[in-house]
């Protein structure tokens, strides 16, 4: 890993909803090239803090950090403007539509009478999934329907990395998918990272993210227990944070990694 | 006859006939039926079968100016229908288009009223009818869609509504004649034998200029292009449509010609296709019925589309209301009862406009629209009455959604 500046930090970030505090001063990072997997149990705050990044939730307190410069995220337009893109877990394909159509959804290329532009959109939507080697879908014009989880999954990536985003956010990519079809994502957001993406994945599988992750941060009960580098951690120690972890860190990531070192 | 002539027109090109060209189109097509893409195969089959029956059983069905009748007939409910359409893609329904449809009618009706004191030139009078109407679709779509009403309560109310000015303000005349010749030209004006072949030779000119510019743009893309074997089938079958629809009608000795109102019937197919297939807003549409949660997410501003969507349809409904105003030349307490709603929704479904949103084809409106109307028109022809008529449209009606659900769960099956 060069150390490099991330692409994306966040600083001391505070979230509550009303008396339930899912946010406490968390900070968290990623640089471009970079898969950082975000862990933790059902409720550690990995959905708030996703959120916050992606504009559906502004944080109470703390900073955001994009390419070094301050930014205020108030809404998904904002994160997508910066180069953000999140795939949720339910992926928001639209069955009835096609690839195409679906990697285009909300921002079809027309021209000045609104008029579609099928080719233009047809021939990007090649591009990508070549550049992303998704060979897996027979033709880019069979409705999303008729896809696999796999490549559903695949099509749902593409349509986030397709707008020269910088930063993809993927929520449980994995989820319901069989060996064959997890393998195909894997090596998919592999793939984004070597492309010079800053990736983050949120995962329940630790297996996936030890295949898949350069470093992994581990959150537990809306604070960041620690950031782990994969090749220098096992799978006991991340479990070990994420069901008893200590929050370590007041002054920054570099200790919280030190000290899990 | 008839049929092949009306369904070619569509540029569905039925896959059985393409199929016997070429052994990879064959194949296709098998895979299609195979795996549920039925396409309007069904609907072919079913419309040759309902010309056929009514060929041997009406001595006068199968006469070309039982054609052009069919087509005048069909008007009405078709641009109800095209409306419905939209509104079906959305997942939402239009219960108020038929009264919508009445109160277009009796706009018209009032405003080219002589010696009434407010009587505009025929043509004003039915653009003000459908904006008249389209407010009304903009009334009930935005109580739909900004209040979160379900579209079938806020259209039953209209139903009522509309309903209840039509009898409250002709209570007194009781039906309103209608003299303006514009107006009653939508359903009575027959182009002449030249006009006719020039309208025929106009269709199939434009379609070949769409088809090579949407070729060139492909081209210049390097993106696939469709298999000529199709290109020249599809081609092949609108020029087959556009001039045998004409033959038939300059065959007829009266009414002599082909009707204004087929070629509204086409104008505002193809115009609402283009809508719908080719435009953001059409995608839009799409998107929303098939997941709005999506498109909402997708930055698709969910509550205009509804709201547009509603205005279609109303402003269809009032185009429909029109034609079937002109046809009869007047408006009186019963019009845009009896059958017309269901008749409208019933003729999108037929051709395959699922109701849950999301799939179907404006061209499914009219294929639908045509076999209502052929069927009603045979049963006439043959001496039947309406009570037959309903218990056939209903049957048909079964059997077409029937045949849709089967199909649908063949797609999923193959899909998984």
């Amino acid at each position: 890993m060069t150390e490099t500046a991330p692409l994306l930090q966040l600083r001391n970030i505070t979230k509550s909803f009303g008396s339930v505090q899912a946010l406490t001063d968390v900070d968290f990072e990623v640089r471009s090239g970079e898969v950082m997997a975000l862990v933790g149990d059902n409720g550690a705050g990995k959905s708030t803090l996703i959120k916050c990044i992606a504009g559906t939730h502004s944080a109470d307190s703390g900073e955001i950090l994009f390419d070094g410069k301050e930014v205020h995220i108030h809404g998904p337009r904002d994160a997508a403007r910066l180069g953000i893109e999140v795939v949720y877990q339910d992926l928001a394909l639209c069955d009835n539509l096609d690839v195409v159509q679906n990697m285009y959804l909300g921002r079809e290329a027309h021209d000045a009478f609104q008029r579609l532009k099928e080719p233009v959109m047809e021939q990007k939507t090649t591009e990508t999934m070549k550049s992303l080697a998704v060979t897996t879908i027979r033709s880019i014009r069979q409705p999303v329907a008729t896809l696999s989880g796999g490549q559903r999954q695949s099509v749902a990536v593409a349509r986030a990395v397709m707008w020269n985003s910088k930063l993809v956010i993927l929520d449980e990519p994995t989820a319901a998918l069989g060996v064959a079809q997890t393998e195909q994502v894997l090596a998919l957001v592999r793939r984004l990272g070597e492309q010079g993406l800053a990736v983050v994945v949120i995962s329940h599988n630790l297996h996936d993210i030890f295949e898949t992750a350069h470093r992994i941060t581990v959150l537990r009960l809306g604070r960041n227990v620690g950031v782990y580098e994969r090749d220098k951690t096992t799978q006991q120690e991340v479990v070990a944070a994420i069901t008893a972890g200590v929050p370590t860190k007041v002054s920054g990531i570099a200790t919280a990694a030190g000290a899990a070192e | 006859m008839t049929t092949d002539v009306e369904i070619v027109g569509q540029d569905a090109a039925p896959p059985a006939e393409d199929a016997a060209e070429d052994s990879g189109l064959l194949r296709r097509a098998i895979e299609n039926v195979k795996t549920g893409n039925l396409g309007v195969l069904p609907i072919v089959i079913g419309m040759v079968f309902i010309v056929v029956f009514f060929g041997f059983k009406a001595t006068n069905f199968f006469t070309a100016a039982n054609f052009s009748n069919i087509i005048v007939q069909m008007a009405g409910t078709a641009m109800l229908a095209y409306g419905v359409v939209f509104v079906l893609l959305l997942g939402e329904i239009d219960l108020s288009i038929s009264y919508v449809g009445g109160i277009g009618a009796l706009t018209v009706a009032e405003l080219q009223l002589p010696g009434s004191g407010h009587q505009i030139n025929g043509l004003l009078a039915m653009l003000a009818a459908v904006a008249v109407c389209a407010v009304i679709g903009l009334a009930q779509g935005s109580i739909v869609a900004f209040v979160g009403v379900p579209s079938f309560v806020v259209t039953l109310a209209g139903f009522l509504i509309w309903q209840g000015v039509i009898l409250q303000v002709l209570e007194q005349p009781g039906s309103i004649i209608i003299q303006d010749r514009w107006i009653n030209y939508t359903a009575s004006y027959y182009f002449s034998t030249a006009a006719g072949w020039l309208i025929a030779a106009l269709v199939t000119g434009l379609y070949a200029l769409t088809v090579l510019a949407g070729l060139f743009g492909k081209r210049r893309a390097g993106v696939a292009v469709a298999s000529p074997g199709i290109i020249v089938a599809k081609l092949v079958g609108v020029a087959v449509a556009a001039f045998g629809t004409v033959a038939i009608c300059n065959h007829a000795q009266i009414p002599h010609g082909l009707p204004l109102a087929g070629v509204l019937i086409v104008i505002f197919l193809v115009a609402l296709t283009f809508l719908a297939k080719r435009t953001t807003f059409g995608r839009h549409v799409y998107a929303v019925g098939g997941n709005a949660e999506a498109a909402r997410r997708a930055g698709i501003n969910v509550p205009r589309i509804r709201v547009i969507v509603f205005i279609i349809s109303s402003s269809m409904a009032a185009v429909g209301g029109i034609i079937l105003a002109a046809n009869v030349n007047s408006v009186d307490l019963n019009f845009g009862g009896g059958t017309l709603l269901l008749n409208a929704i019933a003729a999108a479904v037929i051709g395959g406009v699922s109701l849950f949103g999301g799939r179907g084809e404006v061209r499914a409106a009219f294929l639908g629209a045509l076999v209502i109307a052929t069927v009603s028109n045979g049963l006439n022809t043959a001496g039947y009455q309406s009570g037959v008529i309903y218990i056939v449209t209903g049957i048909i009606l079964l059997l077409a959604v029937t045949l849709d659900t089967i199909a649908r769960r063949l797609q999923v099956r193959s899909g998984r």
